[in-house]
């Protein structure tokens, strides 16, 4: 077994990864991990834009930011961190120009901007632009912007290695496991210091925006390894997933002009948020379909609505709300090239001429791997640093985004917190020195991958994976209930069970199995939905995405703490319910107080 | 429908040479995409079958393939695309021009290698502007690479080039879209020493402007064009 040695070890080459990977590696000895080759990272599939107040069509503040960021997030966000992101996105953003990102740009030459949900001036006042993008591509610029600096600056690439554990020896972080997937050896990365930038894990529910890969490896490695998850009850669903497939279609639809119809052709989210309409929040919009599907109002009695944004209608409502602006057909093109590419290639629509079929798709985890504002990995109520282990992008939850995102301020948030991750990392490995490893570190994973690799039950990964997804998505997703995510719990841990004592898989090879590496990312699935639905279940309100039939209200006398879901040693969940969400801005800021939310 | 897959396979731990094998798959939708096809066979019939994917949508650039003889991204690939009736049978085998490691996954380190010795990134020496904001760049600037800049790296052009089958040290489209990318910013100050590379024997003069680079790319980038737009600023010694 290869054992190498790297101060600083990142696991993941999308956004987070690589923005940390290029500060860290400036000054200590780096090497990125990655599954994928970088530029094949889901970051790369991001569309609309990255949120910073540059004002450069209009008047934007950074505190505008933190309080939509805040009241987006229902108040579960911590108001330090909101506040970090915010200030900082703007240096983030005129960081990645600098490094070569091709943004679009207004006539005098800046980086052009546009509206997204959430996103006001003014506190609320009205719709701003905030959206820095590059067409609807603006993920794949980043990432091969990032890319391409990391190629500029050598950073050393494991690329096709999957990690598969973190060493731990004592209350030291010491390294991680991975295998190269290539000829299925296992290596041994001994380090100072470990970063997960793993992303998300939208795989475990059925309709999802999520690549196949997002299957959150890096939290279940983490969590069994001692490391609370946090917040795993609020995953968002995305209004505008294309019809069964989930393929996301981007707010900047929206922000374009776009309207959502119903089967009465009836513009319905007036009734649900007057005042900004389609651009209210994710969490609002997506209930507001659901509720719209349940009235028998989805088009022909179906799952699903329109998504409206040709130049004919978009022009009719901008002359209703008395702006000035008017689409064309080819500003669409320009804008949404690739939104009319995945429409016309997979469902023979065009979208400049006939609307678009969408329901809610699952697409971003809010929780995550606890950090604070350094992207250091902190393991309790009380926020206690774990020496040596970070995390950042969006298997972290420093926690910006509470119990919402808003639009754009994810990939704001692999910069800021990618950025800050990668030079505290550095830092704390020019202090520290190597902790020795503990005796067979890879002894665990070793057992446990030869084990998947033999199985040989009756049930296939699919088939148990195929069951989650859809469990997931009857009873944790959008509306929930008692009742519901009880019978998910339940049937999660059957499927557990099963996946312990009757797995099959076929591969029994070493070189590229990627039947093995799907049956060990199942595990990790599994795991994740445990932790989503038992956390869910004990949240008895509603906030944010997380909506209860059953406690329809939003309750801030008891709920305004951070769920902290611990592996118990039985192999159960763990719940504590005792970290308070930072107020610092509401201390100073009756605007930052929680209120009711409306858009 | 009824659809055959017929896709070749070899895994070097166990087999002599590769070999066609044929899956049959009942109730396929004529909208379901290759991959899922490819998915169904693994997943149901046998997991042994190895390929690359995880986007699913055509911006990763993971699943390169040839298909029916073009290559293509099998995510992007529609059933009713490569035919009708109630049966069909899909021809699929990995990439040329690359050593296959098993099935329909290929080594993709020499076209990285290709890519990384284009400098592919962006050069600027100069501090940026004193007021802390971006560099100012008009949408005309802008506009001239917009282009490549779409590039996934997904190797369905470089692949699909005879003078590559032929001679493995030609960079490839691939790798000279890359350059094209930062040749023709107007931020960009390295032009000159990319041109340079780009001159050399395995640069763009290997291009017989065959145009199945132009063909392949799932991202519809004029590949042709952007290669003979290299020659020209090469001849003339300028990207004006
Ligand atoms: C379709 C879509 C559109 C979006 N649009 C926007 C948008 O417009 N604006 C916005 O702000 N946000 C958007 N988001 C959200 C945002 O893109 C993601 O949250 C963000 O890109 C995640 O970046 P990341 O660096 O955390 O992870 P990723 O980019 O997902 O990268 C994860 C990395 O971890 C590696 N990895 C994972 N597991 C392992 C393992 N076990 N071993 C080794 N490596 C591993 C992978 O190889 C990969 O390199 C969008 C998301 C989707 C799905
Ligand atoms: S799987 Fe990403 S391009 Fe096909």
């Amino acid at each position: 077994m290869q054992t190498h040695q790297y101060e600083a070890i990142i696991v993941g080459g999308g956004g987070a990864g690589l923005m940390a990977a290029l500060y860290a590696s400036r000054s200590v000895k780096t090497a990125v991990i990655s599954k994928l080759y970088p530029t094949r990272s889901h970051t790369g599939a991001a569309q609309g834009g990255i949120g910073a107040a540059l004002g450069n069509l209009e008047e934007d503040r950074p505190e505008w930011h933190a309080f939509d960021t805040v009241k987006g997030g229902d108040y579960l966000s911590d108001q330090d961190a909101a506040l970090t992101l915010a200030e900082e996105a703007v240096s983030a953003v005129i960081e990645l120009e600098h490094l070569g990102l091709p943004f679009d740009r207004t006539p005098d030459g800046r980086i052009s901007q546009r509206r997204f949900g959430g996103h006001t001036s003014n506190f609320g006042d009205k719709p701003v632009r905030r959206a820095c993008h590059a067409a609807d591509r603006t993920g794949h610029m980043i990432l091969q912007t990032l890319y391409q600096q990391c190629i500029k600056n050598e950073v050393t690439f494991f690329d096709e290695f999957q990690v598969v554990d973190l060493i731990r020896s004592g209350d030291a972080v010491v390294g991680v496991i991975a295998v190269n997937i290539d000829d299925g050896e296992l290596h041994i990365f001994h380090s100072k210091a470990v970063l997960f930038a793993t992303g998300g894990w939208g795989r475990v529910w059925e309709i999802t925006s999520n690549a196949h890969s997002l299957t959150g490896d890096g939290n279940a490695i983490t969590y069994r390894r001692g490391v609370p998850m946090q917040d795993m009850e609020f995953f968002q669903f995305h209004p505008t997933g294309i019809y069964k497939m989930g393929i996301l279609i981007t707010e900047g639809v929206r922000g374009e002009g776009g309207v959502l119809i119903n089967d009465k052709g009836e513009r319905f989210m007036e009734k649900y948020a007057p005042h900004i309409k389609d651009l209210a929040s994710r969490d609002v919009v997506s209930r507001a379909i659901y509720l719209e599907i349940e009235a028998g109002r989805g088009i022909n009695g179906q799952r699903y609505v329109y998504l409206d944004v040709t130049p004919e209608t978009v022009n009719r409502y901008l002359a209703e709300a008395g702006e000035d602006r008017r689409i064309t057909r080819e500003y669409i093109e320009t804008k949404l090239p690739d939104i009319l590419d995945f429409c016309r290639t997979y469902l023979g629509v065009d979208p400049v001429t006939e609307p678009m079929p969408v329901q809610p798709t699952a697409h971003y985890g809010m929780g995550g791997i606890p950090t604070d504002l350094h992207g250091r990995v902190v393991v309790d109520a009380q926020r206690t640093p774990l020496p040596g282990l970070y995390a950042a992008g969006e298997c972290a939850c420093v926690s910006v985004h509470g119990a919402n995102r808003l639009g754009t301020n994810s990939l704001t948030d692999l910069i800021v917190f990618g950025r800050r991750a990668g030079k505290h990392m550095a830092e704390y490995c020019q202090g520290a020195d190597f902790v020795a490893l503990p005796e067979n570190p890879a002894g665990e994973i070793q057992e446990e991958l030869e084990r998947l690799r033999k199985a040989d039950g009756t049930r296939k990964p699919y088939q148990i994976r195929e069951e989650m997804r859809q469990v997931m998505m009857k009873h944790v997703s959008v509306f929930r209930t008692a009742e519901g995510m009880q019978e998910a719990v339940e049937t999660i841990r059957r499927l557990k069970d099963e996946y312990a004592n009757n797995l099959h898989i076929d591969d029994r090879g070493k070189r590229f199995n990627t039947d093995l590496f799907e049956a060990w990312e199942l595990g990790c699935l599994l795991d994740i939905a445990e932790v989503t639905a038992v956390s869910a279940l004990a949240r008895e309100e509603s906030r944010g995405a997380h909506s209860r039939d059953d406690f329809p209200k939003r309750n801030d006398e008891k709920w305004m703490v951070h769920t902290l879901a611990y592996r118990a040693a039985d192999g159960g969940v763990e719940l504590n319910h005792k970290k308070p969400v930072d107020m610092s801005l509401a201390e100073k800021d009756e605007k930052f107080k929680p209120k009711e939310r409306v858009y | 429908m009824q659809v055959t897959l017929r896709i070749r396979r070899f895994n070097p731990e166990k087999d002599q040479k590769p070999y066609w094998a044929d899956y049959t798959l009942d109730n396929v939708e004529p909208t379901d995409r290759v991959l899922e096809l490819l998915h169904r066979v693994k997943w149901e019939q046998d997991g042994t079958l190895s390929f690359r994917r995880s986007c699913a949508h055509g911006v990763c650039g993971s699943d390169g393939m040839r298909i029916n003889g073009m290559n293509r991204l099998a995510c992007k690939v529609l059933v009713n695309t490569l035919g009708e009736g109630d049966a069909l049978t899909i021809q699929i085998e990995p990439l040329l021009g690359l050593r296959v490691i098993k099935d329909l996954i290929v080594d993709m380190e020499p076209f990285f290698e290709h890519y990384r010795s284009v400098m592919p990134y962006f050069v600027n020496d100069d501090p940026p502007p004193e007021d802390g904001r971006e560099r100012l760049q008009s949408p005309e600037d802008r506009e001239r690479f917009d282009d490549t800049t779409k590039c996934i790296l997904c190797a369905c052009c470089t692949t699909s080039c005879p003078s590559f089958w032929a001679n493995q040290d030609y960079l490839g489209p691939a790798a000279i879209v890359q350059a094209h990318r930062f040749i023709f910013d107007s931020r960009d100050h390295a032009a000159e020493e990319r041109l340079k590379i780009l001159a050399e024997t395995d640069g763009v003069w290997r291009c017989r402007t065959i145009y199945n680079c132009t063909m392949a790319c799932p991202r519809e980038i004029e590949v042709t064009r952007a290669i003979g737009e290299v020659k020209l600023a090469i001849a003339r010694g300028s990207v004006e």
